[in-house]
């Protein structure tokens, strides 16, 4: 007998935002505590009826911000009763802590599980602009793991590591600059409907060449913008997701698979990264195929990241992701493939991969506003990572 | 080596163990080294004690030629820390003995925008800092003609 596919028993019955900002400079824990209640809230339950938690990263080091709130503190600020709870970095990509929710009500360890990802990177960074992995390592300080061998060429940031892909990417299938610029140009263009945005304001092809160089052949728009705010979840079994304030929204497949090398320099093929291996996961998981999806919510902490998560999602050829945003018709809110409906990271700021799954809910439920794609979307994908780390959620109106 | 009327530039430099200290020392003898099975002949990057072909522990450091392809670039505009002057190249290399070894590493001797993918390289050490704990960084620089 085939293993059951415990995720198909999970759906997302709630979710929530707290005030999200560039800067803020509010205690991290709170803007946590208000988005998981607004989650609660939006689901119709209390409190008490959690009984699952889930986080990513929980305690963590890396950048200054980078971990606003634990589990272990939101557990005890709610005092929640838990049957099950989890935390933790080594996982498949941001959402690996949702689909790990999914996981553990389908095996019935949890009815209600809370998910949670807090940043403070806006704020713990200041006005000092964007911080590098290891920048408050103070003199003396020495790299071990997987840093030590990239620190010591002065290789501190995703920025340069993700260029070196992309720049693989362009060497191999002649993708451009100007086919990267469609997928921060869409996000803005999506971003200005969203009144939640941190960049709003109109970005033409000319201000995406402006924009100076960060590492070849990224220039500043194609990297996101640190942000302080905190996005909820919960998950339920579908069992306990009927009578409750919203439709919910079903989990039908994830993807978490990670074939090739755990490595940024190491993984085999340098044209792709580790969304190869979870975006081809994801349909071996549902008898939906990529020509079924409605609208993809994906990873665009640098607009590489996008491009990579269209191509591993199969919704064209490996290398055929250029061509594909080319123009930025098809990804455009009233074309054939709406992508980052929100203004993604790249505008909308840093909520570390859970803005995609929050706004895939909120599409597919129809509450997008001003932003909604018009023909009310069935299916979405919300995929986060890049480099070593992905994992994706197949998600359908029920 | 690097020019030594230079002082080279502040870099975070690794934390030495007994696994890494031949990868991380072996420019001192102007070698770049790896781990390598000494059964099976697997060379293994970055150092662990097991060999991942055949699990064997019997492994132990030894020299590559040196030489290397890059296999993809970027050139660096962003100042994150103090370092080598920008711009910069960070690349990864593929060493030439066993191309799924790879390094992330700086290429210098030639102007950013000489280098390309494909471009053939060779080791060169940059000594960090003076003293008992000093490390030699494997930077790469072009090539020479073939004799
Ligand atoms: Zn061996």
């Amino acid at each position: 007998m085939a293993a059951e596919m415990l995720e198909k028993k999970a759906c997302i019955t709630g979710i929530g935002q707290s005030e999200i900002g560039r800067r803020l400079y509010r205690d991290p824990l709170e803007l946590t505590i208000d988005g998981c209640l607004a989650a609660v809230e939006d689901a119709g339950l209390q409190i008490s009826d959690i009984d699952g938690l889930s986080t990513y990263p929980g305690m963590a080091i890396g950048n200054p911000g980078f971990s606003g709130a634990s589990a272990t503190e939101v557990h005890d600020a709610l005092r929640l009763e838990l049957n099950w709870f989890d935390s933790g970095i080594e996982t498949s990509g941001q959402l690996g802590s949702v689909i790990k929710a999914c996981i553990a009500v389908g095996a019935g360890l949890a009815k209600h599980v809370l998910c949670f990802r807090s940043v403070f990177e806006g704020s713990a960074q200041g006005a000092g602009g964007r911080q590098s992995i290891g920048s408050d390592g103070g003199s003396g300080f020495r790299a071990s793991g997987p840093l030590s061998w990239t620190l010591p060429f002065a290789a501190p940031s995703a920025a340069i590591w993700i260029a070196m892909f992309a720049q693989k990417h362009f060497h191999e299938y002649g993708t451009t600059r100007e086919q990267l610029a469609q997928i921060a140009i869409n996000a803005r263009k999506n971003a200005g409907l969203n009144p939640n945005a941190i960049y709003r304001d109109p970005m033409s092809m000319d201000d995406y060449f402006g924009a100076r160089m960060i590492s070849e052949p990224f220039c500043l728009f194609d990297c996101d913008v640190p942000c302080d705010g905190s996005t909820a979840f919960v998950v339920s079994h579908v069992d306990h997701a009927k009578d409750l304030r919203k439709p919910a929204i079903q989990v039908e497949a994830v993807g978490t698979a990670l074939h090739g090398r755990p490595s940024w320099d190491q993984f085999d093929d340098l044209s792709t990264m580790a969304t190869r291996d979870a975006g081809a996961h994801l349909w071996t998981r549902t008898d939906l195929t990529p020509a079924d999806v409605d609208i993809l919510e994906a990873y665009d902490g640098f607009s590489f990241l996008t491009l990579s998560w269209l191509e591993a999602l199969g919704f064209c050829r490996p290398g055929e992701g250029g061509p594909f945003v080319e123009g930025g018709q098809r990804i455009a809110r009233d074309g054939e493939l709406p992508v980052n409906t929100h203004g993604g990271q790249l505008s909308a700021g840093r909520l570390h991969g859970h803005g995609f799954l929050h706004e895939a809910c909120v599409q597919l439920r129809g509450e997008g506003g001003a932003r909604q794609v018009e023909k009310q979307p069935e299916v979405a994908v919300a995929a986060a990572g890049g480099g070593n780390t992905c994992g994706c959620l197949l998600l359908t109106r029920r | 080596m690097t020019d030594s009327e230079t002082p080279p530039p502040f870099r975070i430099l690794p934390r030495l163990t007994d696994l890494n200290r031949d990868f991380w020392t072996g420019g001192e003898h102007g070698e770049l080294r790896f781990l390598r099975c000494q059964d099976c002949g697997t060379r293994i990057h970055p150092p662990v004690s097991v060999c991942h072909k055949d699990h064997s522990k019997n492994v132990k450091a030894d020299a590559v030629s040196g030489r290397a392809t890059v296999a993809t670039y970027t050139v660096n505009h962003q100042m994150w820390m103090p370092g080598p002057e920008v711009p910069y190249v960070v690349a990864i290399v593929e060493i030439e003995e066993d191309p799924t070894i790879r390094l992330t590493t700086n290429i210098v001797g030639c102007a950013p925008e000489d280098v390309y993918i494909g471009m053939p390289v060779e080791v060169v050490f940059e000594k960090q800092p003076d003293g008992d704990d000093a490390i030699w960084l494997p930077l790469f620089q072009p090539a020479a003609e073939k004799a």
